[in-house]
């Protein structure tokens, strides 16, 4: 077993001129690239140290990212109610994962994260009620700002998709070519024209004398964009459902508008979800643009600390830093997605 | 899922349920649609805003610090227009050659069955696809090229060829007018070889676009070259394409090269086996069983999402005002914006500019993908 596994790796790797060139190649970019950038990340690094006087001008100073870490998570949210922000995140965790991995009552989870957890995570952040000490928006930042703009979105632009992906596949003309349209110009325009959009156009769309931040404002538009997207994902997992289910529902004597509910719409639900996910790694990296409209979330606070005299000079360790992080939790949750598409295509198997 | 055939509907609604239902969700939609009309005519009214294009012939009065077409301070906003959508349209012709090559790259080093290179590739495109674009084009902006030469230190990279902290400087060729005039006649000659070619008359085919090398060939020994040189401390000669072009251009290339080197992957792997093994069996070798069996009918599945993924770069362009670079969001949605006030019609505009690339091509991949599921592959 060993030798046969062996045996193809070295085929594999010089098995031709072809390939024993290429490897050949490979480990000369290796040798090129490798050693320097080891010394710079580990050997030669700096990790303690309250200034940038501090680090060793060879090596990466990384007693700067141990200074600014509590600001890029948390943003200047305040220091002694930090662990409202992780109390939510492990709430929207601990509902998250059964949504996504539970073999039974999946619905129920899933309505679960889309209005209880946004209701208890708004009460978390933004306190003010039982006791709890109120927080501005505008102390929220940090990948916690991240993660809320994501998730926010979800909640809002995940029925609106669910909704304008049956009325793209309804038989009534005008719904289908409303939401064909709605779905189209939302796919064919640039998410930062839409953020810019968003900030000088929604406050003159709403009532005189009303006003709404930046961070809803981005909200807003940002559903709306995001909306168009999940359409297209569960119009496919709609596609995927036979039309036999719903045949069936209905021969049971099920209203129409009910069997879509209640038989096609959660299986077409559960093949979306790899898509979904997709989306929403895609979304959770787009988050970083609302830092060109003003919002200091991860990409803007490392901009900010950059800034900082103490710290001058130090753009690679911060940017290095912030892709790690969107790195780690993008690597998680598309290994997530692909576990659970392997997981539907056994089970479509059986 | 090809397949667009809506539910049928139940014996039980008739079309005068339909009628009502559709009826309602158009009440709904106009009500909205003017009640924002009425707050949005009621802002404007307050602060004495009103809306016409008429602002386009006004002089623009600013300086656009990098352009291809003419620019003056004295010229119109209108031109200002043409001349940043020529600056994104720059960027993403750049951007689709570069990531196209090197999605390429990526998808042969995964394909070629050396666990080296298809590792490696693998890693690189995961890191690539799993941090934000927007993240790698700031990161080669303030980390790679803020770390260039000054100007008189300036890496060569070939005849002609500079990069430095202020850009990159290439050499321009100044060609006779003639020549371009020539290149335009072989440009539709080779798309009417591509009509002849569907006619089934390969020769007439390969004339034209033979023709169209022999022209580039010729126009590129026979044009003056103007090359940049160091002249004091700066370069003279040539053209500068600034450092915020290379990020933006480099950031978005490598980004969209992973996707599409998973598009270009899957393409290839979707042709049946069966395929390669006929090809082998009626006496073909490995290259020409790729060339002639492979790639053929992988380019027919790569047409669609090789679309999409140019399509993101045109969008991607936009990117561009995170860094300065004077695309259409930076000039025209601050600058303009900001200095004329036309909020609404400056956004309309930029939407609709984007909206006529993306909704012709977006139809016509809808009309290929029919196509491509009507011959059953």
């Amino acid at each position: 077993m060993g030798t046969a596994r062996a045996r193809a790796l070295l085929a594999g790797l010089f098995g031709s001129w072809t390939r024993a060139a290429l490897t050949l190649a490979m480990l000369g970019l290796f040798a090129l690239v490798l050693p320097p950038f080891l010394h710079w990340a580990l050997l030669d690094a700096t990790w303690d140290g309250l200034s940038r006087k501090a680090c060793s001008p060879d090596g990466a100073c990384w007693a700067f990212i141990r200074a600014r870490l509590p600001l890029f998570f948390y943003g200047h949210f305040p220091p002694a109610e930090r662990w409202r922000v992780d109390l939510a995140l492990a709430l929207l965790l601990a509902v998250a994962v059964p949504t996504l991995f539970a073999r039974h009552r999946q619905g129920v989870w899933m309505l679960l994260l889309l209005l209880g957890v946004p209701v208890l995570g708004l009460v978390l952040l933004l306190g003010g009620v039982f006791g709890l000490a109120p927080v501005g928006v505008g102390d929220w930042g940090g990948l916690m700002l991240n993660v809320a703009l994501s998730f926010a979105v979800l909640v809002f632009a995940l029925p609106l998709g669910v909704l304008l992906a049956f009325g793209r596949r309804s038989t009534l003309p005008i719904l289908r070519w409303g939401s064909t349209g709605f779905i189209e110009i939302w796919r064919g325009v640039p998410l930062l024209g839409v953020l810019f959009m968003g900030l000088v156009m929604l406050p003159m769309f709403l009532p005189d004398g009303m006003n709404v931040g930046t961070l809803v404002r981005a909200i807003v538009v940002l559903s709306l964009f995001e909306s168009a997207y999940l359409a297209e994902v569960v119009r496919g997992g709609l596609q995927s459902v036979p039309q036999g289910q719903a045949e069936a529902a209905m021969a049971l004597g099920m209203h129409h508008a009910k069997a879509q509910l209640l038989v096609v719409l959660p299986q077409a639900l559960r093949v979306s979800i790899p898509g979904i996910i997709n989306i929403v790694v895609d979304l959770f990296k787009d988050t970083t643009l609302v830092s060109i409209v003003g919002l200091a979330e991860l990409m803007g606070v490392v901009n900010q600390s950059l800034k900082d005299q103490a710290w001058l000079g130090l753009a690679r360790e911060g940017y290095v830093f912030a892709a790690l992080v969107f790195f780690i939790a993008c690597l998680a949750l598309s290994l997530t997605g692909q576990v659970l598409e392997r997981r539907f295509g056994a089970a479509r198997r059986r | 899922m090809g397949m667009t055939a809506a539910p049928p509907a139940p014996r039980a609604r008739g079309a005068a349920a339909a009628a009502l239902w559709q009826l309602g969700v158009v009440a709904a939609a106009a009500a909205l649609v003017l009640l924002l009309a009425r707050n949005a005519a009621q802002n404007m009214a307050s602060r004495n805003i009103t809306f016409g294009f008429d602002f386009l012939s006004h002089p623009a009065g600013f300086d656009i610090p990098f352009h291809l077409l003419g620019w003056q301070l004295t010229d119109s906003y209108g031109w200002a227009l043409v001349v940043c959508a020529v600056n994104s349209l720059l960027a993403a012709v750049m951007s689709i050659a570069l990531a196209s090559a090197l999605g390429l790259l990526l998808a042969l080093m995964r394909l070629s069955g050396n666990p080296l290179a298809g590792g490696t590739a693998r890693g690189i495109v995961e890191l690539v696809r799993n941090t934000p674009q927007l993240l790698q084009i700031i990161f080669v902006y303030y980390v790679f090229l803020a770390a260039l030469p000054p100007p008189r230190q300036s890496l060569v990279l070939g005849v002609g060829f500079f990069l430095n902290v202020r850009g990159l400087l290439i050499p321009t060729p100044a060609l006779p007018g003639l020549m371009w005039l020539g290149g335009a006649v072989l440009v539709l000659l080779s798309v009417l070889g591509r009509m002849a070619r569907r006619a089934e008359r390969p020769a007439g085919a390969w004339l034209a676009p033979g023709l169209l090398l022999v022209w580039l060939a010729a126009g590129l020994a026979l044009a003056e070259w103007d090359v940049p040189r160091l002249q004091g401390f700066n370069f003279t000669g040539g053209m500068r394409l600034p450092p915020e072009l290379i990020a933006l251009w480099l950031g978005i290339s490598v980004y969209t090269s992973a996707f599409i080197s998973e598009s270009i992957r899957a393409a290839i792997l979707a042709i049946p086996h069966g395929q390669t093994e006929a090809a082998y069996s009626i006496g073909l070798s490995r290259g020409r069983t790729m060339s002639l069996v492979i790639l053929p009918q992988a380019l027919r599945l790569l047409v669609p999402p090789l679309t999409s993924q140019y399509l993101n770069i045109i969008k991607s362009t936009t990117l561009g005002a995170a860094i300065g670079y004077p695309d259409v969001l930076q000039i025209f949605g601050r600058t303009v914006l900001n200095q004329s006030g036309r909020a609404v019609e400056v956004m309309a505009l930029i939407m609709a500019l984007f909206l006529a690339i993306n909704l012709p091509t977006s139809a016509l991949m809808n009309a290929w993908n029919r196509r491509l599921m009507q011959q059953g592959r």
